[in-house]
């Protein structure tokens, strides 16, 4: 994993994603999940230009299983933005960077 | 910062079409570019067991096979691009193409292998639920539905496949087809019908998807009508998959490559050429009777090949149309 998304887990849920600061979008992913290799690549490049305007937080739902279940993820890839510890909309499916960016953009306005 | 890419193939999907083109491009000298576009590896990413694809003895994964293709593009000199192609101009030579990152690309000559994609049903509750219950993909999300009951849709191979697959998943699986019969494979339907978890429902279409009250939304039921008597029912599950089939992912080229109407690019018999010079397409963008790994790899393999003729006959620094 790399430095530019944080990987959590169950434990460190509350603490990185409910509790932080700043904006959090959290990535449900699996190691097995085609359409999340995709979206992937993408958030890396995602939060090097949002920097610290967004924390991207990545979730293994192998390894952690509450976190999705706790927002009813039926589906990989599925990406929650949180701000202050509510969520603020829900996207699912991979997409191109343009239309993440755009989603973005305009949830974090 | 976005860059112009001045190439002689370009080559926008990367399924076995694309990644075969590539090879035989790459080894003509063509120094072809792959965009992949939004999935890597096409619709076998998203697939378990091959068993169909010839040279392997044994089963193998659909995203190991979909790696190896890559990696043997990019070893005889294949450059793989991930990027997204959102507009196209196939009316002059060079041909421009820009890119989801804001990139340029300006190709000679441009191979489409841009593949198909799930068809969805358009009924309620379908969209709205996409994600929370409503799947087009069991090996994504069958995980989330581990000993509970799940239908899926549809009577091809895809829709067989599928429910295979979540049979060793699911508590049960209803699979819902409006016919009376499958078109998938053989082997196939002997191994579902050998599952003691699967129930078939044969003559039923899919009504609505129906929500349950909740914090989040979640699938409740299906709501079904038979097509002989009209009577409908509800059954209840927790996730439904759709595998009715796939449409050509051919938005790009409307209106400037000749297509059926339902899509298809249209290619000479025989031949991966469409009606633009210059442009070419294989796999299953332009394929709607086969629709294999090995039949995409055989057209993309066309498509190289006839590409490389026309480069021949329209060197790079020749004018596409003559000035006169």
């Amino acid at each position: 994993m790399s430095e530019l998304t944080k990987a959590v887990t169950d434990e460190t849920f509350k603490q990185d994603v409910l509790n932080a600061p700043g904006p959090v979008l959290v990535d449900f992913w699996a190691e097995w999940c085609g359409p999340c290799k995709m979206v992937g690549p993408i958030l890396e490049e995602l939060a090097k230009e949002y920097g610290d305007k967004l924390t991207i937080a990545k979730v293994d739902i192998d390894h952690n299983p509450m976190s999705p279940n706790e927002y009813g993820v039926r589906g990989i890839p599925t990406m929650i933005l949180f701000k202050d510890g509510k969520v603020v909309d829900t996207t699912v499916g991979a997409k191109p960077k343009g239309q993440l960016k755009g989603w973005l953009d305009a949830k974090l306005a | 910062m976005s860059t112009s890419h001045s190439i002689r193939l370009l080559i926008i999907g990367a399924g076995p079409a694309g990644y075969t083109a590539a090879i035989y491009a790459a080894r003509a000298g063509l120094k072809p570019m792959v965009v992949a576009g939004l999935q890597p590896g096409g619709q076998l990413m998203i697939t378990t067991d091959v068993e169909n694809y010839p040279g392997f003895a044994s089963t193998i994964q659909g995203p190991f096979l979909m790696e190896q293709m890559q990696q043997q593009a990019e070893h005889v000199g294949t450059r793989i691009v991930n990027d997204i192609i959102t507009s196209i101009d196939l009316s002059r030579r060079p041909f421009r193409a820009v890119g989801d990152s804001g990139d340029d690309y300006v190709a000679e000559a441009v191979v489409i292998c841009t593949g198909a994609q799930a068809r969805w049903l358009g009924i309620p509750g379908e969209k709205e639920l996409s994600g929370f219950g409503v799947s087009a993909c069991a090996t994504c999300d069958g995980f989330f539905f581990r000993g509970k009951n799940v239908a899926v849709i549809g009577g091809g191979n895809t829709a067989v496949e599928e429910a295979l697959y979540l049979a060793n998943l699911a508590k049960h699986v209803t699979v819902i087809h409006r016919r009376d019969s499958f078109r998938a494979e053989r082997i196939l339907q002997q191994r579902l019908f050998a599952l003691p978890n699967v129930t078939v429902l044969w003559d039923t279409k899919v009504d609505a998807v129906l929500a349950s009250d909740g914090k989040f939304p979640s699938t409740r039921a299906v709501a079904l009508s038979n097509t002989k008597t009209g009577e409908t029912s509800e059954l209840a599950l927790d996730g439904v998959f759709v595998a009715i089939g796939h449409d050509p992912a051919t938005a790009l080229f409307k209106g400037q490559v000749e297509m059926d109407a339902e899509g298809y690019i249209l290619t000479v018999p025989g031949s991966a050429r469409t009606n633009i010079e210059g442009v070419f397409a294989a796999g299953d963008v332009q394929d709607k009777i086969y629709r294999q790994a090995v039949t995409a790899a055989g057209t993309g393999c066309m498509a190289a090949l006839e590409a490389e003729k026309f480069l021949a006959h329209a060197p790079a620094d020749r004018p596409a149309v003559a000035a006169w």
